[in-house]
Parts: C-alpha cells; structure tokens; sequence
C-alpha cells in the first residue's frame, strides 16, 4: 500500500498539493452549491472547452521550465490555423479533401514551429530576455496575421473537419482526446527523456549545465520549436472548432496559460513543475467556470475567479512554507 | 592579560538555535580598539552566524550581553549597528553594480526613511575622501560594474570607511583575489588598524591569518575553543584547532615515468592568457599546477576542455590530436573537468543530488530509447557508495549537502563519464578543512587505478602533498617544473611567492 | 563626453535608430518631418508614454507588472462613475479620484507581493485577471460616453499655425505627459528615495543588509506605476472621449515592449526616463512614418514587431557572444 501511495507522490511530486486541494474545494463547493454541478453535462462542456486552452497551456510549459516565457502562443496558433485554412482553400475550400487536410496540418505544425525555431535561435544565443524576445515575436505575428486576414475571418472548410471539433468517439470529444494525447506526450518528454532533463536543469542554472557538456543552445531551440508545434496543434483544433479562423481568436488565453502554469505548481524562475499537476489546474480552471456558469455568472467573472484562485492558492503555499520552517525552529 | 585596554566590543553567553540544532553555544568574543583579530573555524562552525548577531540581522538567545563602546544590549539592530560603527564587508561585497562608486561609497548618505534631495556633489567628495584615505585613486563617477572585484572590494572598504566605522568585519575578503591585489588590501587593513579602527578578519586562509593579526579566535561546531595570540602559530596548529584533528601529511609522489601517456600538450598558447605550454600527463599520474590567480591556470584548463579554443599548440590523446569545437568533443573524447566555482558552474544546486551526478552521462542510464528511474537510482547509489557521500534521500537538492559532500558528488557525475582524464580545478574550494582529506583519497585512489588527474590549486601544499610532479605557471607560462620527493614545500612556495 | 556615450549607449543608439528612420521617412515621405507632425506624435504618444514611465519604476525596482492597463480601465471607469455622482467635478477632482484609485490597485499588487512573497509576475497576472474579469462582469462591456464636458473638450494650450499651413499644437494630454515624465526623471534620479529604489533593484539582498525597508519599496514602486496608470487612463479617457472598457485591454505588453526597448533590464537596477521616452517614441515613429508612406495600417504592426525583434537582439549581440571562441573570459560573467 505504501509502494502505490509513494510511487503516486514520485509521479505527482510535491506541486501536486496546491491544484489537488483546488480541484477538491471547487468539486466540494460547487456539488453543494449547485444541485446540476455533478452532473454529465457539466464535464460534457469541461471537456469540450479544456482541450484549446490546455493545449496553448502546454505551449506555454516548456519554455517556462527553462526560465523563460512564450507570449506569442496565441497568435503563433493563429497563423498556425491560417497557414492550414489556407491550404484547404487553395485546394477547393469545401470541397477540399482529406489530403489537403493532412498537407495543411502538417504546414501548420511546420509554421508553428518556425516561429517557435526563431526565437530559439534569438533567445539561446543573443541572450535576449525570452520575455521581450517572445513579446516582439508576438507583435510581429499579430501584425502578420492582421496584415493578411485584413481583420476578418478566414471561414468555408470541407465538413469532414466537423467531428474534430464537435465529434466523440465512445464518449470521449475528440478535441478532448487530441489533447490528452498531447499531454501524454509531453509528460513522456519531460520524464523520461534527455531533452526533458535538460530542460528543468537549464531552468535552474544554464551555465552550469552547459559546463556539464550539454548543447544548451540546441535545448533551447528545441524547446522553443517544440512550443511553437504545440501551438499549432491548438490552433487546428480552433480552426475545426469554430470552423473558422481569425487572428486574435484566443488572444484572452495568453496570460490564463501563465496562471495555469502557476497553479499547477510550476516554479516561476524554472527548473520545477510537471505535467499532471498542470493539467489538473486546467481541469480546476474549467470546472471553476462551468460551475460559476450554472450559477448564472459568465465568463468574465470566472476570469476574475481565476485569478483570486491563483491568488489564494500562492497564499497557502506562503503559509504551509511559514508552518514548516516555525515547526523546523521549534523541534 | 591585565595590561590590555578595555574591549571596544564584547559578548558572552551567545547562544543561537536554528530548526533544532545549535548554531552558538554559550560564545563568548571580545575585540580590542584598533586590533586586527582573526576569526577561524571551518564552514558551519558558527562564524558567520556570530557576525550576524553583532550586525543585528539575528536575534542571539535570551540572556546574551553584548558590550560595545561602553553601552551594553541584549541584542543590536542593523540600524544600531552601522550608526554606532559597526561595517561589515561581506563575502559578496552586497555592493550596487549598475550604480556609480560615488553613490556605492557615500551610500549611507541617500539611506533615510524620507525622501531628500541627493547631493551628487557632496556625494562625489566624500567618496574621493573616503578613497583618498585608502591611497587609491578610481573614477568615481564610472558604474561599479566597470571595475573588476580587487576594486569592488576595495569600494566595500571605502564605503565602511563613510560610516565612521570603529569596527570593521571582513568576510573572506581575499577569497578572489590575486597576490599583489591580497598584499593591497592587507596593507590597507593595516592603514586602517593604525588610525584606530578594529578589524576582524574572516579567512580559511591560513597564511594570512599570521600574517595580518595579533589575535585569534577559534570557533568550533558552534563553540569557542579559544582565543590565542597569532605569535607563535603555526598553520598546522590552527588546522588542528579547526577541525579537532592532527593531520600528518606525507607526500604521495610516486614515479609513474614508465606509464603510457595519456595527454600530450605542445606549445599551447591563448595570447594574454597562457603562452607555448607543453606537458604529459601519464596514466595513474597526477600532475599538480600550481600558481597565483590570474596565471592563466584555469583558461588552460577550459583550454583543455573544450571549453577556450587555443590559437595554436597541440593537443594529444593517447596520441590522437583533438581539435576540441566544444566540451561536448571532449567529453565524448574522455576528458573531464570540474569546475572551481562549484556553487554557480560545476552543480546545480537547487536540483536533487541524482539529476546532477547523471546529467553528464544520461546515455547510460537509457533502457529501450527512454530514461530510466531505476537506471538513475542504481547508478547513482553505486557512486554515493563508492565515493562515500553522506547524504539522505536522492532526491534532496544537492545545496542541502556539505561543501565536501558535494564536490564527491560532484567528481562522481564526471567518473560516470567513464573519463581517461580528470581535470579537478580548485577542488577544496568552500570544503573544510577536515573533508579536504577526503578528497583526496579520493584522487589518490583514482589514479591507483589509472586515471591520468591534473590538480589545480592556489594553495601550494594541496599540489606539493597530492600531485607526483608540479608545473609552477606564472604569467601565463611554464616558469617552474618540481618534483616533491626532491623539493621542499618551501622551494615551491618560494618560487610562487616571488 | 565618451563616458557620456558611455554611459547612456542605449540611449544614443536609440537616437540614432531615430534619426536613421526619421531620415529615411523624410525622403520617402514630404509630410513626415514637419513640425506638425512631431507634435502630432507626441500627442498620440503620451498616454503611452506615462504609462512607460510608470512601469520604468517598477523595472527599476526589480519588479514586472502586467495589471497596470487593465487597472487604467478600472481607474478609468470609476472615476467616471464617481464624477457622475459628484455632479461633474473638474479637472483637478479628477486627477486626484484617478490617481488616488491608481495608487490603491498598484498597492494591492505591492501588498501581495510583499506580504506574502508572490513573485510580481504572478502576483499581477492573477491581479490583471481579478481586475479585468470585475470590470467586465460588473461593466458587462459597456462603454460609457456621456462624461464631463471638461473632459471630453480638447485643451489646446499652445498652437499656432505654421507656414506650410500646418498646426503646431500643445495640448493637455502633453503636458500632463511631460509634468509625468520631470517628475519620474526628478523622483529617481534625484531623491533619495528614487535611489534606494535603483539600489534595491540591482541587489535586494545588499539593500535589506543596509536596513532599506523592503516593503516600503515595493509599495512606492508600484504605487507610482499605480499613479501614473491613474493619471493615462484619466488622459486617455479625454483622449479618446470615451470610456470603453477594454479599450486599453493588450496595452501592457506594448508599452512593456517600448520600455525596455529603451535600456531597461527585465530583474531591475537599470534604466532611464531619457531612454523609456525615446523607446515608445521609437515605435509611434515608426508607425507614425509608415502610415504616412501610405503603407497599409495592417502591414505596419508586424513591421513593428520585426523591427523590435531585431532591436533586441543586435543590442544583446556582442560579436564575441556569437562567436564563442572570441570570448576572453571563459564563459564567466
């Protein structure tokens, strides 16, 4: 029994602790509050709505392991998503074909990832603040966006894009699925890989692991295009789930993936926080918003919400680090 | 005793918990007007902690008497402290690099909880008198951050000396000093002890313990041991008043001429750094550099790891010339290197103890293409066996270890990589006296077993003791070749001093 | 005059790179270099360039905060709620409702920050979502346009017209920027207060050793960016003559982009007001020069972003950081 209990905390680690309790109060709270809170509905619409943000999220993890900040996600998603609507409208909008579907997501994926590569590059050997390095590359690719949409959307894609957006397969959204592949991935990536590895250690003290004889430079790239890609596989499931692009879509998921990093436990200089914590926050993240959407508020309250709940959440870690150490003084 | 002057500062009864283990025991410290005191012990002996009550930053245990300047506390307060004379220069200077040396010396002057008008003025002449005072002329008006650390250090100095400081603690202040810049400010704390201000001096350096202070006081696991005057000592004698041990040293030199060699270096040279360099290093031998900071030691050393591309010379091993484009070539080529500067290059610290002793050598611990947690836990329980390192879990970030821990670990994540050499660059850094033994065990079972190991270090007995031959740089050149079993300790320490 | 250039470097390439483009704009352009249109600029860029000197504050004092647009728009619409109320009000009444709210949010973060030890950058996210969340749930996105007529009526306290038969006018919003940008510049660089904020940005733990009071720090740092997020959002409310709630949703990041495109470091201790001016006026230049050349106003928004783009990384490149091998110093800093 107490194998299955420490080999649970080895796989959850200690982050677990602030998203756990959250996910605990808002269940508790909301169950209470709201006779249709534990209900198939509300995790019919959690389900649906985690997959864009948690995916943007997940863009937004890496490169916050290593110390440093992606603020172009957003709208490194939404060229993502014009790259793959473009494709399909050359190739007969409506009309167009699986293949041409296939070709776009993959030029998509490849046009995230390029804008994740120059930054890599700008940030791993200029030493530019990934902060501002990010925030012009963001710039830069909301102007891109606006420049060639015109401000408008991009809509009139083939109907078989339907069910990635709105299907499920026994049971289970697609988006939803999308998404928990992805996070499976990158929990395999940052566990169990050597470029995982390097990344929570350059998170904590890139020079000494670049005295330890590791590429720096090429983990960082790498981090920062794998970003760039992840933000591309959100903004095809955006695309087929609004069935339609716009630059800007997303846009007030930017600092909210920030949060979630954060509530999941994430150090905020680097080098600490996993995947399943993450993901629990997001979960919390959109049960906190359903639940508060039964109750009759909308969205931009849940918002607020959110915040407080990141708010408290730093509070108690604050306190339970006081506790400890006065605990430590007394014994 | 009875012929003294009355103590500018005095405690007794200090005792100090943190989180259950006793920082102070019962101290007691006095510090005469205008004496240069030493204060030894190793890290964790309660030093530092003691400085701290005297600058108010702690809080000692009820039934503490703290006598300074005639007037008696309980316990003194930063504020308390500064105003009635009381400067530290700490180890890491707490200077303002993006300010300029006027405002980093006068600062005292812009303290104050209301808002004034700063004086840039007023500020400018007293950092000049201040300087002035010193013997030292520097742009006041360049940021610190253009001055290398001799001149931080001396700007620390200045600004305790703006306080009207009666009483001035230095922390390990020649840690990262050369010679000649050690010598400066030694003559300095002379200038200083003569217009009557008292300085303790906080040093693992030995020498200069002798050299600079009339009195000693020695700390130990928390508790004073005593207090000796400097004339009369020896270093050995405040080793053993340290650590509580004797150490005997013998020399180690053994006669490795007929091993294979291993590295083979030829006129390297990296202008203004080290010039035409040549040497061997045989397997099972270890060959001790040995010379002041800035004898271009350590970028001969990142020379050799890859890590500095030297303009021409060549490198050998076993043999095969190397043309290092990074660290990465030359560790796959089997060269290793710690690092001097544990604490920021050579580990990791917030990280757990496994993930920085497999970080170099991640290869191995790869089962069916993924990282395996068992691999990692065998190999790295194999190594906390093998290189006896006292630690508790695995998974405890490695700042929670001792400083001589720490450095096995740190050689251990380097033997992973399974190396032909060790380069061990100022291996007893911020390690004890007493662990330093360890060490080099260590090093000297290493090489029994083949290893070919070049030692770095500044301290001269380190090399004379533990190395089979010794290469003397200075300048950046070869100026000296010694052979232990034929030399004395002296003759090396002699041609280093020079 | 070298240890001038010296010391201020960001700043004299930043006025170079002006003057580089002011020329190239002036060629290409007959409208762009008159002195209509420079004050022009500086009166489409001031409400952004009191919100960069509030920010350069916190930069300085070690600090990032991302809720002071968000907090402008709340400031923004209270006071305009307050002075319904009152009846009106005036300007005077105004600035002080602006400011004081101003104050209280940028508190709000400093108190978080200090009291219990939340890294700004987490403490004003979460604060940038409590404070725009509230101001659209209670606001439900209305904008409210019946204000004051002191407020919504332009103040033209200086024109006159050229002979080219282009107006030179000063208005209110710049001279409001201008009192904003002395009083910075006199704060920081010549109280002691200001100094003790540059000293605890560069080394916290060096300043606390000298008794600075923590707190008190991070409670003017923000409280100023609070105030002069107060006074733009008053500015920007009389500007636009309106006050929409997510109107200046987004702004954080590009006044962030321009403050520290102008030498201020990201972890405090560095920066000046000289350079976070020249930094925003940089953008709008750009901007400015390139709408004027007809360029379409959808292309000039991604040229900003690559020209910042670039900026940031020739003024992080030294040639020995990309050619490794150059570097003297082994790696060490």
């Amino acid at each position: 029994m107490t194998a299955i209990v420490n080999r649970t905390r080895a796989l959850l680690g200690p982050e677990m602790a602030g998203p756990g309790f959250a996910l605990l109060a808002v269940l508790i709270f909301f169950g209470l509050g709201s006779p249709q809170f534990l209900s198939r509905a509300t995790f019919g619409s959690v389900a649906f709505q985690l997959p864009e943000l948690g995916l943007l999220t997940l863009a937004m993890l890496l490169p916050v392991l290593t110390g440093g900040l992606n603020l172009a996600i957003t709208f490194t998603a939404n060229i993502a998503g014009l790259t793959l609507a473009w494709v399909l409208q050359q190739n007969g909008g409506v009309d167009a074909g699986p293949v041409a579907f296939l070709l776009g997501s993959l030029l998509a994926i490849g046009a995230g990832a390029l804008s994740g590569v120059v930054m890599g590059l700008v940030i791993a050997y200029t030493r530019a603040h990934p902060i501002l390095v990010s925030l012009s590359m963001m710039i830069f690719l909301r102007g891109l966006g606006e420049f060639l949409t015109r401000g408008g959307d991009v809509s009139g894609f083939p109907s078989f894009l339907q069910p990635l957006g709105h299907g499920s397969i026994l049971g289970f959204p697609v988006p939803l699925i999308v998404f928990i592949g992805c996070v499976a991935i990158w929990h395999l990536l940052l566990t169990r890989m050597k470029l995982g590895f390097n990344t929570y250690m350059i998170g904590s003290n890139i020079e000494a692991v670049r005295y330890s004889g590791i590429n720096t430079r090429k983990v960082l790239v790498l981090v920062y295009t794998l970003s760039g890609a992840m933000c591309a596989v959100a903004g095809i499931v955006m695309l087929a789930r609004f069935n339609s692009v716009r630059v800007g879509h997303g846009e007030s998921y930017l600092l909210i993936t920030v949060l979630a990093c954060f509530l999941g436990g994430v150090n905020p200089f680097g080098g600490f926080g996993r995947v399943i914590p993450v993901f629990v926050a997001l979960v919390v993240l959109q049960l906190l918003a359903s639940g508060l959407n039964l109750m009759g508020a909308n969205q931009h309250l849940a918002t607020a919400v959110w915040g407080i709940l990141l708010i408290a959440v730093m509070i108690l870690r604050f306190a339970a680090g006081r506790i400890k150490f006065l605990k430590r003084k007394k014994g | 005793m009875e012929s003294s002057p009355e103590p500018l500062l005095s405690l007794r009864n200090i005792n100090m918990t943190f989180g259950g283990v006793k920082a102070l025991k019962n101290v007691s410290f006095d510090v005469l007007p205008g004496e240069v005191h030493c204060l030894a012990g190793e890290n964790g002996s309660g030093k530092s902690t003691l400085i701290k009550i005297i600058t108010g930053v702690y809080r000692p245990q009820p039934g503490a008497v703290i006598e300074y300047d005639g007037q008696a506390y309980s316990h003194m307060s930063p504020v308390t402290a500064q105003s009635s004379g009381i400067q530290v220069i700490w180890q890491d200077l707490a200077l303002f690099p993006e300010m300029t040396v006027a405002e980093n010396i006068a600062f005292q002057t812009v303290l104050g909880r209301w808002p004034r008008l700063v004086n840039y003025n007023s500020l400018r002449k007293t950092a000049a008198r201040a300087l002035a005072r010193l013997g030292v002329k520097l742009d006041v008006d360049l940021p610190l951050k253009d001055y290398p650390i001799a001149q931080r250090q001396i700007v620390a100095i200045a600004r305790a000396l703006v306080g009207e400081a009666k009483l001035v603690f230095m922390d390990e202040p020649t840690a990262s000093l050369t010679q000649s810049e050690t010598d400066h400010l030694l003559e300095i704390v002379r200038t200083l002890s003569t217009s009557g201000v008292a300085v303790v001096f906080v040093s693992h350096r030995l020498a200069e313990v002798l050299e600079i202070s009339t009195r000693l006081t020695v700390l130990r696991d928390g508790a004073l041991v005593g207090v000796y005057p400097t004339s009369g000592m020896t270093q050995s004698r405040i080793t053993e008043l340290m650590t509580g041990k004797t150490f005997d040293q013998t020399i180690r030199a053994r006669d490795v001429s007929g091993n294979p060699v291993v590295l083979e270096v030829e006129g390297l040279s990296r202008p203004g750094q080290f010039e035409d360099i040549s040497f061997t290093v045989r397997r099972g031998e270890t060959l001790g550099i040995t010379g002041l900071l800035g004898a271009g030691r350590t970028e001969l050393a990142l020379s050799l790891f890859g890590m500095l591309k030297p303009r021409s010379g060549a490198i050998r091993l076993e043999g095969k010339p190397m043309h290092f484009s990074s660290n990465r070539d030359a560790v796959a080529a089997g060269v290793a290197y710690l690092s001097e500067d544990r604490l920021s290059l050579g580990l990791i610290q917030p990280q757990s103890i496994a993930d920085n002793l497999v970080i170099a050598s991640l290869d191995r611990i790869i089962s069916r293409g993924l990282l395996s947690d068992s691999r990692k836990r065998d190999l790295v329980a194999q190594w906390i066996a093998d290189l006896g390192v006292k630690i508790g879990k695995q998974d405890d970030a490695i700042s929670t270890l001792s400083g001589g821990n720490q450095q096995r670990v740190a050689i251990a994540k380097w033997l992973a990589t399974d190396p032909r050499l060790l380069i061990l660059d100022a291996p007893t850094v911020g390690v004890d006296v007493g662990a330093r033994a360890g060490i080099f065990d260590i090093v000297a079972k290493l090489a029994d077993s083949g290893l070919a190991i070049i030692l770095i270090s500044d301290e001269v007995p380190e090399v004379y003791f533990h190395a089979d031959r010794v290469l003397h740089m200075a300048k950046g050149r070869i100026a000296n070749w010694f052979t232990p079993r034929d030399c004395q300790l002296q003759d090396i320490e002699a041609a280093v001093y020079a | 005059m070298r240890k001038v250039v010296q010391s201020h470097a960001t700043e004299f390439a930043l006025l170079a790179v002006i003057a580089i483009i002011s020329l190239f704009l002036s060629i290409i352009t007959d409208r762009f270099f008159s002195l209509g249109n420079a004050f022009d600029l500086l009166n489409t860029s001031s409400v952004n360039i009191i919100f960069a000197v509030g920010l350069l504050v916190v930069l300085i004092a070690g600090g990032i905060d991302i809720s002071f647009a968000v907090a402008a728009s709340v400031v923004q619409y209270v006071t305009a709620i307050l002075l319904g109320w009152m009846g009106g009000g005036s300007w005077l009444s105004g600035l002080l409702i602006a400011g004081g709210l101003g104050i209280l949010l940028g508190a709000v973060n400093a108190f978080l920050i200090h009291k219990f030890r939340i890294i700004s950058i987490v403490a004003t996210i979460a604060t940038f979502n409590i404070y725009f969340g509230l101001l659209m749930f209670f606001t439900r996105g209305v904008s409210i346009y019946n204000l004051p007529d002191w407020l919504t009526s332009r103040v033209i306290l200086f024109e006159h017209e050229m002979a080219d038969g282009s107006w030179i006018e000063i208005t209110l919003p710049v001279l409001v920027m201008m009192i904003c940008v002395v009083a910075t510049w006199a704060f920081i660089t010549r109280t002691t207060t200001g100094r003790q904020l540059y000293a605890f940005g560069d080394n916290p733990e060096g300043a606390r050793r000298f008794g600075i009071n923590i707190g008190a720090m991070q409670f003017i740092a923000f409280g100023w960016l609070g105030l002069m997020a107060g006074i733009g959002g008053l500015i920007q409310a009389h500007y636009a003559q309106e006050v929409v709630p997510n109107a200046l949703y987004g702004r954080e990041l590009d006044v962030l982009a321009a403050v520290v495109l102008g030498g201020a470091r990201l972890g405090g201790g560095k920066g000046s007001v000289l350079g976070c001016v020249l930094g925003v006026l940089l953008i709008s230049i750009t901007q400015n020069g390139l709408n004027l050349a007809g360029v379409s106003p959808y292309a000039f928004k991604m040229i900003v972003g690559a020209i910042i783009l670039v900026a940031i990384t020739l003024s992080n490149t030294r040639i020995e950081r990309l050619l490794p091998f150059m570097r003297q110093d082994g790696g060490r800093t």
